[in-house]
């Protein structure tokens, strides 16, 4: 490769540049100038400057569009990817700016910088077809989201979420580096073609099945599905809010993003589909089962969110289902429109800890007239995430939902995967209505009746209910990029 | 100008939720103005729609990726439940001038609900019509829940997850047909004309049907029916049992028996003596009739009573449904109209001018009180509404019945005598509770003493008086001259949609 080649290059890899130089700027910024403001410029100004490096980088991706495939699939750049990169960038300044209320107080400088790192691992991760590159950006991101989750030392929960995100995350990695190298081995190469290519050949060699299920189980951390869900709970709870959010979306989102390019390339038409297909089933069906009855008897919305999101992982699997065929839009769709509802939902919760002291049922008893936005936009978050429409949530189920009863030549499997999923969502409406209960119909306790001013995060949470309506009222705004994108892919 | 129905009552929706609590009387006024508006909007609507004619209201494409349009069309029985829609809209609004808690988000999530309703009424896309029933769902749960009595939260969550778990079967219903049909339109006519395999139709129709029948009170999926109409607030029970259960009726008719005609067809063998769906469902819709009644006949809750009375008439509707006749279609159709405005004029009677007044709806207690003379109004309303229900001709009760059982006759005579059963039983606890509210003998008197200090009632205000006058004019109205509404309903049912389904096996 020559110079120019280098030059071309990065060009193509310009918003993945920019956040490096974002991360440094942050750094630098926090080092040598903002260490005597107060607190709160302080983080203000470091959340602009990140959100800023977020905007170029987005601003690039839809502005310079240009396919690209280097190194054979070691940085890959398509319509898809891109679109879903600017969702994360979106989702990461909106995390930098929800944390300038309800951040972590100390070491907000490190902080920023980590929550770019981390969204700089997973834009790396969306655009990587070669298992070395995708086991290095995610552990780009899985580190750095360790840290986040233990970043409050002042909370001994923070530090509990921290150590148990990470221990079951390097054993999880451990398993997917073992699948990536047994697929390295059997199939000579690190490319997905390559590896796809040598499964067809092989007719089927059971080797092939243990290695994808053992890069599987990394995912199924990743994303909080069963049979790795159990760390979701606690991470969920203990870490800061922003941290908290940023597991519950954007890493979700690039999580499943790279599963399904995985599984779509990777045993598409080939001998082993019917088992990997059974194993996926038999995932999203227990993180549906598991996330939706435990959720039912959470007293802490944190809790109740995290189970909600395992609940999630399984109706996504479910679409990781129907991805070989035009599923890939429906996919992102509902992983795109999931995450700003489960964002927003954190916004709103970390806004209620902050004026409120907690998190639990009773916290968010009468907010309806402590803050009557907020509670507003968690009624559009929690319908949403129950599927009401006219929400983004609602619209996601029934796109996915469709794209996978079209799947042939699987039997009655995806029409009773869809029946115990929309089951399992009468269930799941349920504990949604329970928060909701407690903001509209439940009286303010005494001890917390103050009105929530209006600030940045509240401002934030309402741009993300509104979005989220949005989306939900014209689905076709996201659709269509998507469609585009999967298409060429 | 009936899509205005829809637009109108979100507007309001929107208005009143933006409205300061403090603002009731403004909410009140900006409410009444709106349901007008909604009424005559249905009305000015109604009369463009030529009968045996579907007037398209709106067509744009919405999600073209999918096949996905938003389509309003209304033919004979759109326009007759979007009446039906807009005079309960009104007499709601009416009978709850006196919410003086949170009034403006009273009337937003009532608007909330109500433009949901008349989406569905007038939705000409699948899609669209189960966003507006879904819709309808959540504002319910508010309402019964911030405003309700009698274990509010308990009803409400109970209706609200009975009414998701339906519509959770519709939702299955709708993918699968949409994904059989080839996953390019949800229009409900196109969808109509496609021949869905015979095995595949008698398999999704139950749980269509039954989906939407939770909601129109379908024996045994009825309980939420009068746990919810009694802890709702008068307003709330008066949509509840006036339109939303119309909801699950109107689907039945026009996504489940509408989309797929087969369902209805013989199974290849019978089981348990029962020969099609068809069958099953009609001894449902007659077990519902006679279950309703006698349970209406031995509770002690006055509002208990109306609303196992609900269930049982709404078992018309469903029967009516199963004749696959057109006289027996008609009837039902009409019985959603009428039972439609009388359950509304019950519950006014029961939660308004009484409970609010004696601050009790114990049957026992209430013999005590010497309504009758207390409450002249509300007794005469009650009387007339009572012999409404019973279905004595001069109401708009007996023609829909009437038609109803001829139907039912000349499909199974079986099921029509049970039928006529039930409606004894109809009359009797009609008359039972007419007598220990409001006229008690010395026999009920003897174990009730009366108060120490008699009952002083507040008068019957002006808006409850207008309010029952409307229902109980329309009532007899259409009783007398139910050619005003069947010129719409017989030539819908005559529509190509339909002929398929009145061809259909026989009972």
């Amino acid at each position: 490769m020559n110079g120019a080649a280098y030059l071309e290059l990065l060009g193509q890899v310009a918003p993945e540049t920019v956040m490096v130089l974002t991360v440094l700027a942050v750094l630098a910024a926090d080092a040598l100038a903002l260490r005597e403001l107060s607190g709160p410029y302080r983080k203000l100004l470091l959340a602009l400057i990140g959100s800023a490096g977020c905007l170029v980088a987005a601003g690039w991706l839809a502005g310079f569009p240009a396919d690209a495939n280097w190194l054979e699939g070691v940085f890959v750049s398509d319509a898809l990817a891109r679109g879903v990169k600017i969702g994360l960038l979106a989702l990461t300044a909106a995390t930098l700016l929800l944390a300038v209320e309800t951040g972590p107080a100390e070491h907000p400088g490190e902080y920023a910088a980590l929550v770019l790192l981390a969204a700089l691992g997973m834009l790396f991760l969306v655009s990587s077809e070669d298992l070395l590159m995708i086991f290095v950006s995610l552990e780009l991101t899985s580190l750095c989201l360790y840290a986040l989750a233990g970043f409050d030392k002042a909370c001994p929960r923070s530090a509990e979420a921290g150590l148990k995100y990470f221990l079951v995350g390097g054993v999880s990695a451990a398993f997917t580096l073992y699948g990536f190298s047994l697929l390295y081995g059997v199939s000579g190469g690190l490319r997905l073609e390559e590896v796809a290519a040598a499964l067809r050949q092989s007719g089927g060699q059971p080797v092939f099945i243990l290695a994808l299920a053992l890069a599987a189980i990394g995912f199924a951390f990743k994303v909080a599905a069963v049979p790795l869900q159990f760390w979701a709970p606690d991470v969920y709870q203990g870490a800061p809010a922003p941290s908290a959010a940023l597991i519950a979306s954007g890493s979700k989102v690039a999580g499943f993003f790279v599963f399904a390019r995985i599984l779509s390339a990777g045993f598409a038409d080939t001998a082993i589909h019917r088992e990997m297909v059974l194993l996926l089933a038999l995932l999203a069906g227990a993180s549906m089962i598991l996330g939706n009855l435990a959720a039912l008897v959470q007293s802490s919305v944190r809790r109740l969110l995290a189970y909600s999101a395992i609940a999630h992982a399984g109706y996504l699997l479910l679409g990781i289902l129907a991805v070989p065929r035009a599923g890939l839009a429906a996919l992102m769709y509902y992983a795109l429109t999931y995450a700003l509802a489960a964002l927003g939902a954190f916004g709103v919760v970390a806004l209620v800890e902050r004026h409120t002291g907690g998190s639990s049922m009773t916290d968010f008893d009468g907010l309806r007239r402590r803050s009557p936005l907020l509670s507003l936009a968690m009624l559009v978050f929690m319908l949403s995430l129950a599927g009401i429409p006219p929400l983004a949530g609602f619209f996601g189920k029934f796109y996915v939902f469709a794209t996978v009863l079209q799947t042939s030549g699987l039997g009655g499997l995806p029409l009773a995967l869809v029946i115990l999923a929309l089951a399992l969502s009468a269930v799941s409406l349920y504990y949604y209505l329970l928060v909701l209960k407690r903001i509209y119909v439940q009286p303010a306790s005494p001890l917390a009746s103050k009105p929530i001013p209006l600030s940045l995060s509240g401002a934030l949470v309402l741009v993300l209910a509104l979005l989220v309506v949005l989306l939900g009222c014209l689905p076709e705004l996201l659709l269509r990029p998507l469609a585009s994108g999967a298409a060429i892919h | 100008m009936l899509a205005w129905t829809i637009y109108f009552s979100f507007a309001a929706a929107l208005a009143l939720g933006c409205l300061p609590e403090r603002r009731a009387a403004a909410a009140r006024r900006l409410a009444l103005l709106a349901a007008l508006a909604g009424l005559a909007a249905a009305v000015a609507g109604a009369l463009r729609v030529a009968p045996g004619t579907v007037a398209v209201l709106a067509d744009a494409a919405w999600i073209p990726s999918l096949g996905i349009r938003y389509q309003l069309a209304a033919d004979g029985l759109s326009v007759t439940l979007a009446l039906l829609t807009g005079l309960a809209g009104v007499a709601g609004v009416l009978f709850s001038w006196n919410i003086e808690r949170r009034t403006p988000e009273f009337f937003a999530l009532y608007f909330a609900l109500l433009g949901g309703v008349y989406g569905v009424f007038l939705s000409q896309d699948l899609f669209l019509l189960f966003v507006f029933y879904e819709i309808a769902i959540i504002p319910k749960y508010f309402l019964i829940a911030i405003w309700g009595s009698t274990r509010r939260e308990y009803g409400a969550m109970k209706l609200a997850l009975y009414s998701f778990a339906g519509s959770a079967l519709v939702f299955a219903g709708m993918l699968i047909l949409y994904v059989a049909a080839g996953a390019r339109t949800m229009n409900l006519p196109e969808l109509a004309a496609v021949d869905f395999p015979r095995g595949l139709q008698l398999w999704v129709f139950p749980l269509v049907f039954a989906g939407f029948g939770v909601l129109a009170g379908l024996w045994p999926f009825h309980t939420w029916a009068p746990t919810g109409h009694v802890a709702a607030p008068t307003a709330a029970s008066m949509l509840l049992a006036g339109v939303v259960m119309k909801l699950g009726a109107y689907g039945c008719l026009r996504v489940a028996m509408g989309l797929m005609p087969l369902g209805l067809a013989d199974w290849a063998s019978p089981v348990l003596g029962l020969a099609s769906w068809r069958e099953l469902f009609a001894l449902l819709a007659v077990a519902g009739i006679v279950y309703g009644a006698l349970a209406a006949l031995v509770q002690g809750d006055f509002k208990f009573v109306i609303g196992y009375s609900s269930v049982s008439h709404m078992g018309f509707v469903l029967l009516g449904l199963m004749t696959l006749q057109i006289t027996g279609l008609s009837g039902a159709a009409l019985q959603m109209f009428s039972h439609g405005i009388i359950a509304g004029l019950l519950f006014a009677v029961v939660g308004r001018m009484i409970y609010d007044r004696a601050h009790t709806r114990d049957l026992g207690a209430l013999a005590g009180l010497q309504l009758g003379a207390a409450l002249p109004f509300a007794a005469v309303s009650f009387t007339l509404a009572a012999a409404a229900a019973m279905g004595l001709p001069g109401f708009s009760g007996f023609v829909a019945e009437l038609q109803v059982l001829v139907g039912a006759w000349r499909a199974s005579p079986v099921l029509a005598v049970a039928t006529g059963f039930g409606i004894l039983a109809g009359v009797a606890y009609s008359i039972r509770v007419l007598q220990r509210a409001f006229f008690p003998g010395p026999a009920e008197r003897a174990g009730n003493p009366p108060p120490a200090a008699p009952l002083v009632p507040a008068p019957i205000t002006a808006p409850e008086r207008l309010g029952a006058v409307l229902l109980i004019t329309v009532s007899v109205a259409v009783g007398l001259f139910p050619q005003l509404l069947l010129r719409w309903i017989v030539p819908a049912l005559h529509a190509p949609w339909f002929e398929r389904l009145l061809q259909g096996g026989r009972l």
